[in-house]
C-alpha cells in the first residue's frame, strides 16, 4: 500500500481524492488553507478533473457544493471555523434539503486563536444542524474519515462535517492510502421536491431529520472511530477527537492504566456512554475546544462525577497539550528550565516594502489633521497596521466589517469615517456593505488596499483582481470618487493630497491603492527564472 | 528508540527543509513520526517552532510534553531560548550563532550566546552561514545545522544521505553532492 507523510489537512485532501469526490469548494482560511491547495497542485486531482479553484467566500462555496451534491456528484468544502458563520445559512438548511451525492463539511477550528479572532467550536453546529460529526485523532483517521463520511452521507442522504483543529490539521504523519474509487455519475435529482424549502416541504423534511437521528447515532454506535479503551480502577476518561491522543500520551508516559472512552464521531452513541459512565465514580472530560459535551453530561444538576474545563481539572480555555492534561490524571508535570529573563517576543510584522506599509504611513499623515476620526479595519496582512509603528486602525472584527461599520459610526456622527479592507476581504464580503453606503449616501472613505492577492493566507488567487474599479462603479459609486493610487515612497506627497480630498468629500468614496503583494511578486519572479 | 526534537528559528528561516530531511531519513530508516508545524500569522518574521518526534513505538500526542525533548535544534540563538521549558535535564541545544535581528529590543549578544552556554550541558554553537560560504553553497545554511545535529538525533548518517539525495534529486547530482558535503561538515 502506498505510504505518504502528510500534514493532517493534507490528509484529508488526499482521502477526498481517492474516495471519488468531483470537486472541492472553499475559501481560504487558516487552517483549512493546505486542504484545497493540495488539491489544486495533485496530478491525480487533475488528471481526474476534480474542480477547486478558489471561491469568493465560504457561502458561495457552500451552496456550490451543496449544487454539485444535487447533480449526484460527490464533493467537500473547506473553511476556517468563523467561516462556517459565514456560511451557516445553507449549512443549516442543507440538513433540512439532505443531500444527493455524498457532501462533506471540513471544518477548522483553532483553538488557542492562533490566527483567529474566537477559537469557536464548530461541534456546536454539528449538534445545531443535527448532523454527523466527525473529528478525527489522527492523521490516518482523517484520510479515512472522509471515504467512511462520504458513504455515511450518501446512506443517510445528509451532509457530514468533519471537523479539524489546528494541531491535527498542521501536523505531519504517515498515512496509508486505500484505492482510488470512481466518481459517481451524473445524477442531478430532478424529480423530487425535497430541495425547494417551502414551508410544507420543509416541515417534512424536518421531521425526517429528526427521524434520521436514530440511524446516524446507530452509526456513532458501530464507528470505527469510537472505542473503549479497557484500564482499571473507578477512574476513567472520555476523550474527544484529538484529546485522546494527550490522554494516551500521558497514560504512556507515567505507566497509567486508565480506562478511556475515545469519541470522534457523533452524536455521541448513547447506550455507548451511558454503560461507560455507569462504571466509574470520577470521569475526567477532554475536549479540545469548547466543553460543549462536559456541560451535557454534568446536566443542570450539574454531576459531580464529571470533571473538565468547566470545574479547573482543565483550562477553561486554549488548546489542550498532554502538559495540560497531566495534572487532571493527577500527574505532576515535568518541566525543563524556565524561559530565560533576556527572552522577548518576535511579533509579526508586514515584510519589508509591503503596500500596506505605504499606504498606512500616508494615511496616518493625513488623518493626523483630525482629531475626531477613526479607522475601521479588517482582515488580512493590513490589519498588521494596528501595531506600533503605524497603530493605524480601531477595530477588526470580522470580514467585511470595516465598510459598514464605518457606515454605522459616520450615520452616527463620526467624520472621518474610514475603512481599510483587503481586495479579496472586500469581494468575499465588502460588497453589499458598499451598496449600502452607497444607497444610504453616506460620508464614508473605503480604502481597498489591493495587493492582487489573499495574501494572509499564503497568496492564493483574489476573486476581484482586475475587476475592482468594474464592480465599485457597478455597485454605483461615482465614477470620479473611485480613485486608484500606487502606495511607493516617491508618490507619498501625492497621496496624500488624493487622500485628503476624497476625505473631505461628502458622500461616498473608494481608493484603490493598487500594488502587489512583494510575496507574490517574489514568487511569481521566481516561476519565471525556471 | 524515541527522539523529541524541537526545531525553532525565526518564520522565513526555512526550518522546515531540516525538518523534511529528518522525517524522510526516519522513514527510511523504518521509524514513526509526528511532526506539528506553525503556519499562518506567526510566520511573517514572527517565532516559529515545529515539535518533531520519532519513535519506533507508536506517538500519541503531536505536541512533544515540557520537559521531554532531547534537543533543541534553532537557526537562531535567541529562538533556541525560548523553548527551554521542553528540554530534557540531559538535552541538547544545537544552535547557529548568528543573531537575527528584526526587533528593536534584540538583547544583547553576548548575553544571548552565553545564556544557550549555559543552558544545558551539551551545547554545539555551529557557524553556519560561514560553513555555508566556505562550501561555495550559502543555501546549505540548514543542512550544516543539521549535520551538527546528527549525533543527537539516532538517525544514520546513511539515512540522512538518503533523504537529502531524496529532496534534492530532482536538482541532479551536481546539487546533491553538495548538499551532503554540507552535512558531512558538522557532523564530527
Ligand atoms: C470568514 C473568514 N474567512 C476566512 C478568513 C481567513 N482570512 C483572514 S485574512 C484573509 C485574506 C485577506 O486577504 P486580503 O483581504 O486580500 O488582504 P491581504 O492579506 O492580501 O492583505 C483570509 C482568507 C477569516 N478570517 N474569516
Ligand atoms: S505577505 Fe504581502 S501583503 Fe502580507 S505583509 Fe508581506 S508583502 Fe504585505
Amino acid at each position: 500500500m502506498d505510504k505518504q507523510l502528510l500534514l493532517g489537512a493534507e490528509a484529508v485532501a488526499v482521502g477526498a481524492i481517492d474516495a471519488g469526490i468531483s470537486g472541492v469548494y472553499a475559501y481560504p482560511g487558516t487552517p483549512s488553507t493546505e486542504i484545497t491547495e493540495f488539491i489544486q497542485k495533485s496530478k491525480d486531482a487533475q488528471s481526474r478533473k476534480i474542480r477547486s479553484k478558489w471561491a469568493a467566500n465560504e457561502k458561495t462555496a457552500y451552496e456550490a457544493a451543496l449544487g454539485m451534491s444535487f447533480a449526484g456528484k460527490r464533493s467537500i468544502v473547506c473553511m476556517k471555523h468563523v467561516g462556517l458563520n459565514v456560511c451557516a445559512d445553507p449549512f443549516m438548511n442543507s440538513a433540512i434539503t439532505g443531500v444527493n451525492g455524498g457532501l462533506i463539511l471540513v471544518v477548522a477550528d483553532d483553538p488557542s486563536m492562533h490566527s483567529s479572532q474566537d477559537e469557536q467550536d464548530s461541534r456546536a453546529y454539528g449538534r445545531f444542524a443535527m448532523l454527523p460529526l466527525l473529528e478525527p485523532a489522527t492523521q490516518q483517521e482523517a484520510y479515512d474519515a472522509v471515504r467512511f463520511g462520504l458513504d455515511l452521507s450518501e446512506a443517510v442522504k445528509l451532509p457530514v462535517v468533519l471537523r479539524l483543529t489546528t494541531r491535527m490539521s498542521h501536523s505531519r504523519a504517515v498515512i496509508e492510502r486505500k484505492a482510488m474509487r470512481d466518481q459517481n455519475a451524473f445524477n442531478p435529482d430532478v424529480n423530487t421536491r425535497q430541495w425547494i424549502l417551502l414551508p410544507a416541504i420543509a416541515k417534512k423534511n424536518y421531521a425526517g431529520l429528526i427521524d434520521k437521528q436514530t440511524a446516524i447515532e446507530k452509526s456513532s454506535a458501530e464507528s470505527p472511530f469510537n472505542k473503549v479503551v479497557e484500564g482499571k480502577g473507578k477512574k476513567a476518561v472520555i476523550a474527544f477527537g484529538i484529546g485522546y491522543n494527550y490522554v494516551m500520551e500521558v497514560c504512556k508516559t507515567n505507566n497509567l492504566e486508565l480506562p478511556v472512552l475515545k469519541i470522534s464521531q457523533y452524536p455521541l452513541p448513547k447506550d455507548m456512554v451511558q454503560s461507560f459512565i455507569d462504571k466509574y465514580d470520577d470521569i475526567l472530560i477532554v475536549e479540545e475546544g469548547y466543553p460543549i459535551y462536559e456541560e451535557l453530561l454534568r446536566g443542570f444538576s450539574d454531576n459531580k462525577k464529571f470533571r473538565g474545563r468547566l470545574d479547573g481539572a482543565l483550562p477553561r480555555m486554549g488548546e489542550l497539550s498532554p502538559d495540560a492534561v497531566a495534572p487532571a490524571l493527577g500527574v505532576k508535570p515535568v518541566v525543563g528550565q524556565p524561559v530565560p529573563d533576556i527572552m522577548v517576543n518576535r511579533p509579526p510584522a508586514l515584510c519589508v516594502g509591503c503596500s500596506h506599509r505605504d499606504l498606512y504611513e500616508e494615511l496616518n499623515s493625513v488623518l493626523s489633521a483630525y482629531p475626531g476620526k477613526a479607522v475601521f479595519g479588517d482582515i488580512g496582512c493590513y490589519t498588521l497596521g494596528a501595531l506600533p509603528p503605524y497603530s493605524a486602525i480601531n477595530s477588526c472584527v470580522d470580514m467585511g466589517a470595516s465598510i459598514t461599520m464605518a457606515k454605522g459610526a459616520a450615520e452616527a456622527g463620526l467624520h472621518p469615517a474610514v475603512a481599510v479592507i483587503g481586495d479579496s476581504t472586500f469581494t468575499h464580503s465588502g460588497m453589499t456593505g458598499l451598496l449600502d453606503c452607497v444607497n444610504d449616501n453616506v460620508q464614508v472613505t473605503i480604502i481597498i488596499s489591493d495587493n492582487s492577492t489573499t495574501a494572509m493566507t499564503g497568496g492564493q488567487d483574489s476573486a476581484g483582481t482586475n475587476k475592482m474599479v468594474d464592480i465599485c462603479k457597478g455597485l454605483g459609486v461615482e465614477p470620479e470618487h473611485i480613485v486608484t493610487i500606487v502606495p511607493v515612497k516617491p508618490r507619498l506627497e501625492q497621496n496624500i493630497e488624493i487622500i485628503k480630498k476624497e476625505i473631505d468629500y461628502k458622500g461616498v468614496s473608494v481608493i484603490l491603492a493598487q500594488r502587489e503583494c512583494m510575496q507574490t511578486l517574489a514568487r511569481k519572479k521566481k516561476a519565471a527564472k525556471k | 528508540m524515541e527522539r523529541n526534537i524541537i526545531i525553532a528559528g525565526v518564520g522565513g528561516q526555512g526550518i522546515l527543509t531540516i525538518a523534511t530531511i529528518l522525517d524522510m531519513a526516519a522513514m527510511h530508516a523504518g521509524l514513526n513520526i509526528k511532526q506539528a508545524e506553525v503556519h499562518g500569522m506567526s510566520q511573517r518574521g514572527g517565532e516559529v517552532q515545529t515539535h518533531l518526534r520519532i519513535a519506533d513505538g507508536q506517538i500519541f500526542s503531536d505536541l512533544i510534553p515540557m520537559g521531554q525533548a532531547d534537543l533543541i535544534l534553532s537557526v537562531e540563538p535567541l529562538e533556541s531560548l525560548r523553548y527551554l521549558p521542553y528540554l530534557k535535564k540531559d538535552g541538547a541545544i544545537v544552535t547557529s550563532d548568528e543573531p537575527f535581528k528584526n526587533i528593536g529590543n534584540y538583547p544583547d549578544e553576548q548575553k544571548v550566546l552565553d545564556t544557550v552556554r549555559k543552558s544545558a550541558e551539551n551545547v554545539v554553537f555551529v557557524d553556519a552561514t560561514k560553513i555555508a560560504n566556505e562550501l561555495g553553497n550559502p543555501k546549505s545554511y540548514n543542512i550544516v545545522m543539521l549535520g551538527a545535529a546528527a549525533r543527537f538525533i539516532g538517525i544514520s548518517n546513511a539515512d540522512f544521505e538518503w533523504a537529502i539525495g531524496n529532496l534534492f534529486g530532482s536538482k541532479g547530482q551536481e546539487v546533491v553532492d553538495l548538499n551532503i558535503k554540507a552535512f558531512y561538515a558538522t557532523t564530527k
